[in-house]
């Protein structure tokens, strides 16, 4: 059936909702990468069987949504209309949620979420400390639709942006709208979105394109993915209005290939979409029209840049070129094209219903509405959380993710990935924003905050980005391609203890060579991780060239394991775990690392149980 | 190794697509997940039928980590290498494997058995560290779950994942 207007949009919806009984109970299980790996599919599958035993297959929906977020406590269930919060939950707890929680209204006790610092168990979803300290605009349907369905997001009013950009604003009025909201590029750059669509729209040309750029890379964040496996309509939607605003009848989402989840869903809305006429020809009966195609990335981190990324859309390698020409005036196959981030394009819907001065009543002066970070590393409560540019980091670090485990002392969280830096312990209090974060040395970036404490090496962390950023390096400018390679080197042999007093002078050189002259992004912001923790950890750097020492015991070259014979109980437990038999001594007497046989594997300093084995 | 490949297979995957070189990665990736890697003589049919150079198809096949131009092993073990994994011990993990399977990122054992490879980040950073057997992901690893797990597959059985 294909939608004529407005109103039969309108109809759709109310049909769809008439359907559905608001009191229904519904189980709903998150459908995150992050949970299935975690065995979310199987308790899906239990719910559905169980529930056919019980006679009560119609009387409860099971819905299988996108990511809830609290990847940390995966497998996720949600028990709707209560919105009751189960943890953990696995294929055996399924018939006692059924029998109690269903049938009885009942709670099951141990599935609850137990504050780690009341020990009180939270019964709704809206209680836990996680989800409680977020402001979840863009992951507002996450936990309630199921994306695989695109009924469900109509329901819920999707699409009325589109309908309403379409029938009552000019597309000169969408951009203004959009430039009036503050809001700017989520991709890492930050620039105003309405201000790249106004070059679009004015660029001369009959042939403009949209491209939507979900070939999200940085290690540690994956926001992109779970909007696009969640909520593929809501990015859907943006991109048409975006369309629509600058004058374009076709666009591509370009995805990484390691998604394939978000692929399946994508596709699948799209073909759900052009069955409704909400994508193809004359969208809602207007002469409006827009093809939408998805191109798979194959594993190339830098296609992320949106020139590399057009190159590869086009068949070629991906590497990047001069701008300008900016894509805006000259993009794919020389036409004006627009590129925006999957979260950008998911903030659009909200923005077009609600209003430029509601976006704009959240964030700060400059930065407005709300970022989502993936939160993981050292963290308690790892996974996506949705919060108002501008909140303190301490919030998002403490409340939100639980603080740091194992009574461990926090150090630094790293922001912006590989392009990134660290921003340490003293600026806890620091606003999350892009203009903050840059002053510290670090950036926004797609969103990754990785959290670290005393046990992390910051050589062997600047090392790490390194030796990434060095291996996605696309080789089309020297810079990048030797200055990376040359870092890295240096900064091995840091780590491996063969550093020289010299090095950090040279690291610091090399890195404002490679900063000031790379091609793109990837190049000039590869520095960024290693002239910050130089900035902030230097005496960490110098204790590795000096004194030959790793000050937080990660460095495997500088490690030197011993056993204190006064602690040692001879219980034999690090002898029997040594994988080359380095460890002597009796039973029941103190035992004797063999520091030439050892290979400093650690396996002994896990199995002691008295703290014997220490680490020097 | 060369073995004579069905071609045939590589022409009716053409046949779906615009002889233009945007067709020239999609096309690429449909053949690899046809044969599991890109064999030679299916490069060179794809270079006369889309009117590209094989020079330009070797540059591109070269350039994106997801296509391979040698045979893989049976099981693909991938290892994360992404920061929340580093931070919490994945290299220990990887040195295990490659230990274990006496193979390099990269390599494929002698048998075909198994190819181990690195990804930047699988985005479940909550089970890190982490890794992928083929479909199955495994989490909240430590080195001596190692053997475990590679052996189930080593013996041929599929096996549930565990977390």
């Amino acid at each position: 059936m294909k939608l004529k207007s407005d109103k039969d949009l309108v109809a759709l919806r109310e049909a769809i909702k008439k359907d559905k009984d608001p009191n229904k109970p519904c189980i709903s299980i998150c459908g995150g990468t992050g949970c299935r790996a975690g065995g979310g599919e199987k308790v899906r599958l239990a719910f559905i069987e169980e529930l056919a035993k019980q006679d009560l297959a119609g009387k409860v929906d099971v819905l299988r949504t996108g990511c809830h977020g609290f990847c940390e406590r995966g497998p996720v269930v949600i028990i709707l209309p209560e919105e009751i919060f189960y943890e953990r939950v696995a294929t055996e707890d399924v018939p006692e949620v059924i029998a109690k929680t269903i049938m009885r209204k009942e709670l099951v006790e141990r599935l609850l979420y137990r504050d780690p610092v009341t020990g009180e168990t939270i019964t709704y979803n809206y209680d836990v400390p996680f989800y409680k300290g977020q402001t979840r605009i863009i992951f507002s349907d996450n936990t309630r639709i199921d994306p695989t369905d695109i009924g469900g997001y109509i329901a819920r009013g999707g699409y009325s942006a589109l309908s309403k950009a379409l029938f009552q604003m000019t597309p000169e009025e969408v951009i203004a709208e959009v430039k009036k909201s503050g809001l700017r590029g989520r991709g890492g750059a930050g620039f105003p979105t309405g201000t790249k669509w106004r070059f679009t729209r004015d660029a001369p040309g009959d042939t403009k394109y949209i491209v939507c750029n979900a070939d999200e890379g940085d290690p540690g964040a994956f926001m992109d993915r779970s909007v696009l496996e969640g909520n593929p309509n809501s990015v859907m939607e943006g991109m048409l209005i975006a369309a629509y605003a600058i004058g374009a009848d076709r666009g591509y989402v370009y995805v990484r290939a390691e998604y394939p989840l978000a692929v399946q869903h994508l596709t699948l809305a799209i073909e759900q979409a052009g069955e409704l006429g909400l994508l193809g020809d004359n969208i809602l009966g207007t002469n409006f029209s827009f093809h939408l195609k998805i191109k798979a990335g194959a594993g190339a981190f830098v296609c992320g840049e949106e020139t590399a990324l057009i190159a590869s859309i086009e068949g070629k390698r991906g590497t990047p070129r001069a701008r300008p020409p900016f894509p805006a005036n000259e993009g794919l196959w020389g036409k004006p094209t627009n590129i925006n981030n999957v979260e950008t394009f998911a903030n659009v819907a909200t923005i077009i219903n609600k209003g430029a001065d509601w976006y704009g009543s959240m964030g700060t002066e400059s930065s407005k509405g709300t970022k989502i970070f993936s939160l993981t590393g050292k963290i308690n409560n790892t996974g996506l959380v949705e919060v108002p540019i501008g909140i303190p980091m301490r919030k998002v670090i403490y409340e939100i993710g639980g603080g740091v485990p194992g009574g461990k002392e926090f150090k630094a969280v790293q922001m912006g990935g590989p392009s990134g830096g660290c921003v340490p312990a003293e600026y806890l209090d620091l606003p999350i924003d892009y203009e903050s974060l840059g002053k510290v040395g670090s950036m926004m970036g797609s969103g990754g905050m990785v959290v670290m404490d005393e046990t992390t090496c910051m050589v062997d962390i600047a090392r790490f980005f390194l030796s990434f950023t060095q291996d996605e390096s696309c080789g089309k400018c020297v810079p990048c391609r030797m200055g990376t390679k040359r870092m890295l080197e240096i900064l091995t042999r840091i780590t491996e203890g063969k550093g020289e007093e010299e090095d950090i002078e040279l690291l610091e050189e090399v890195g404002a060579a490679v900063r000031d002259a790379s091609l793109c992004g990837l190049g000039q912001t590869s520095p960024n991780p290693v002239l910050s923790t130089l900035r902030y950890y230097r005496h960490e750097y110098e204790a590795h060239i000096r004194d030959k020492k790793c000050p937080a015991h990660s460095c495997t070259a500088l490690l030197a394991y011993s056993i204190d014979p006064n602690a040692c109980t001879g219980c034999t437990a690090c002898a029997r775990a040594c994988p080359v038999k380095a460890i002597r001594g009796e039973k029941k007497q103190a035992h004797v690392i063999d520091r030439i046989l050892c290979i400093k594997c650690g396996q002994c300093f896990d199995r002691c149980k008295f703290n014997a084995v220490v680490k020097d | 190794m060369t073995e004579s490949i069905d071609l045939s297979k590589v022409d009716e995957i053409l046949k779906r697509y615009e002889k233009k070189e945007a067709s020239l990665i999609p096309v690429l990736q449909e053949v690899q997940s046809c044969f599991r890697y890109l064999p030679e003589e299916a490069l060179v049919r794809i270079g006369q039928k889309l009117n590209i150079a094989l020079s330009r198809i070797y540059g591109v096949a070269t350039f994106y980590s997801q296509f391979y131009l040698a045979k893989r092993g049976r099981h693909v073990i991938r290892v994360c290498r992404g920061t929340a994994c580093h931070v919490r011990g994945g290299k220990s993990v990887l040195d295990a494997i490659k230990e274990y399977l006496k193979i390099g990122d990269g390599e494929t054992t002698p048998d075909y058995g198994f190819t181990l490879e690195t990804v930047a980040c699988l985005g479940s950073c909550a089970l890190a560290p982490v890794l992928l057997v083929d479909e199955d992901y495994y989490g909240k690893l430590t080195p001596e779950k190692i053997a475990g797990i590679v052996q189930r597959y080593a013996e041929g059985g599929q096996v549930e994942a565990q977390v």
